[in-house]
């Protein structure tokens, strides 16, 4: 039978659903989105998650401090660095110690570092997403120079765990310095060339401006942070509104932009790049001496309730220790940004084309296993 | 305003509020059925505007389950901790402030899923992570399982 033009037109008015991963090169990881469609337009999204669930904070409660360090990496990998500096922080502030000068620098100067090369990646993909595959070459190459210099220093690439409650696992190779200097230069160099490749494509801002808009309201009422809340105007910049390690010492500027959309997404990681440049300029020559670990008995949190807040390349994590005096915490949860980044995606993405679809879930760079813990 | 006075005035709403542990941020503890009075009024209050809840989470202790409610204004970034303690282990229920945060749906679940306390009114109170056939609920201190090494 031969397919009329009014077939076609009921067709567009059923409803059908697909599902949209667990395995789909778009979402980077193991997640589901329940996605009912009207034709082409999505009309709403279930996402279904826990298909990587380990039970980090059950784990947790049987760890000491520095065991259960090495779980933090494993959430969202590509902040490795600011997950274990979420916990030392927290457990630090807890016993009530404060660590060297040297420390804090070191830490902040992985941080962002660990930014760069977080958004480096997700520019990479982003582009892969939306169709454009040389982008993954160029945000690969240069995410490269900064693995090379975590592997000198820590002995590992992606995930670390070298920030420990009381300090560093080691110091710092001596080409630490040297590295990041011929880092900041080469960068500054090659990031206009992002521009050039994605932002001012006319096909790439056709694709992004005015797609799943997130108004400032529904960023804080949905609890979302990190580069896609600032996308909306939200200021949720903990380096910002409770600094921590070295931040207090550096000057720099909270990237924002206020239209909510892709684009808008977009230009506050693109920003953020070159503020990390800016930070780690300010820290790499005045780098202080001094020791790398304190020296302590046993790291124990006294009986009590601690909580820690830290700026990820994705947004606000948060460390909460309930804890009986012993060894390990008797309760341990994690904030994580993907988590409340991941469910604002039914609302920005309805009644937009299921193509759009990728371009908005790109946008909120979601790492799964952050979601799923 | 000053985290006496945001004390002070929860306790004009709820007279029967009390101190919490807290020593890093104010704290307040609340009976449950004031809850969704309270924190209604913190977020629409002009002068406190609690309207970012950043953590929602559940703690099993000796005393009960504690909801701990972890929010902060986006204007005055001022972070309060509200806290309920549910007596009753077997089935603890509490009304749901999704309708307030709605970032507070899927924290609510997440505790729905691990802890197994209800949260009333709640839009879609579905397990998040596990299957929804599991038994039992894993982050409670006297869960057992058949697979996991006795310490």
């Amino acid at each position: 039978m031969t397919e009329t033009l009014l077939d076609i037109d009921l067709k567009e008015k059923e409803e059908y659903i697909i599902n949209m991963g667990p395995q789909h090169p778009s979402t980077h990881g193991v997640l589901r989105f329940e996605t009912c469609l009207l034709g082409e337009t999505v009309k709403y999204i279930i996402p279904h998650c826990g298909y990587i669930h380990r039970g980090i904070e059950k784990m947790c409660e049987h760890l000491t401090y520095p065991q259960l360090l090495h779980l933090t990496d494993r959430m969202d990998y590509l902040s490795a660095h600011m997950n274990n500096e979420a916990v030392s922080l927290c457990v630090e502030n807890a016993m009530g110690i404060e660590v060297s000068d040297r420390v804090k620098y070191i830490r902040t100067m992985f941080a962002e570092l660990s930014r760069i090369a977080s958004h480096q990646l997700w520019w990479a993909a982003f582009g892969m997403d939306l169709g454009a595959l040389t982008t993954f070459f160029y945000g690969l190459r240069d995410r490269e120079k900064i693995l090379d210099i975590f592997e000198e220093s820590t002995g590992t690439r992606l995930i670390q765990s070298f920030i420990t409650p009381g300090g560093l696992m080691a110091d710092v190779h001596p080409n630490f310095q040297k590295r990041i200097k011929e880092f900041i230069v080469y960068f500054r160099k090659k990031l206009p060339e992002y521009d050039q490749l994605l932002t001012g494509n006319v096909i790439f801002r056709e694709r992004t401006k005015g797609i799943g808009v997130m108004s400032k309201e529904v960023a804080i009422n949905y609890g979302v942070t990190g580069p896609s809340g600032r996308g909306s105007g939200f200021h949720c910049d903990i380096r910002k509104i409770a600094p921590y390690s070295a931040y207090p010492f550096v000057k720099f500027n909270e990237a924002l932009a206020t239209d909510g959309d892709v684009y808008a997404r977009y230009i506050v990681r693109i920003k953020e790049m070159w503020e990390s440049l800016d930070i780690l300029e300010q820290l790499v020559d005045n780098l202080p001496a001094g020791a790398t670990m304190l020296e302590l008995k046993a790291i124990k949190a006294p009986k009590g309730e601690f909580y820690q807040r830290v700026e990820t390349a994705r947004g606000e994590l948060g460390v909460y220790i309930v804890s009986d005096g012993g060894p390990s915490p008797a309760r341990m949860k994690f904030r994580t940004p993907n988590f409340s980044n991941l469910f604002v995606i039914n609302k920005i993405a309805a009644g937009h084309k299921i193509a759009d679809l990728v371009a908005i879930s790109g946008s909120l760079d979601l790492v799964i296993p952050d979601i799923d813990r | 305003m000053q985290a006496e006075q945001l004390i002070n005035l929860i306790a004009t709403w709820a007279p029967e509020q009390l101190p919490g542990v807290s020593k890093q941020y104010p704290e307040v503890i609340l009976p449950a059925e004031k809850l969704h009075m309270v924190a209604k009024n913190l977020k629409e209050n002009p002068e406190t505007m609690m309207d970012y809840l950043f953590c929602l989470t559940a703690v099993d202790r000796k005393d009960g389950f504690h909801v701990v409610y972890h929010l902060t204004s986006s204007t005055f970034n001022r972070p309060l901790i509200l806290r309920v303690i549910l007596a009753d282990k077997v089935t603890p229920s509490i009304s749901t402030v999704s309708d307030v945060w709605h970032a507070a749906e899927y924290f609510e679940r997440e505790v729905f899923d691990l802890f197994g306390i209800r949260f009333e009114n709640h839009p879609d109170l579905r397990r998040l992570f596990l299957e929804d056939d599991w038994v039992g609920y894993p982050l409670r201190k006297d869960y057992k399982d058949s697979f996991t090494l006795e310490r």
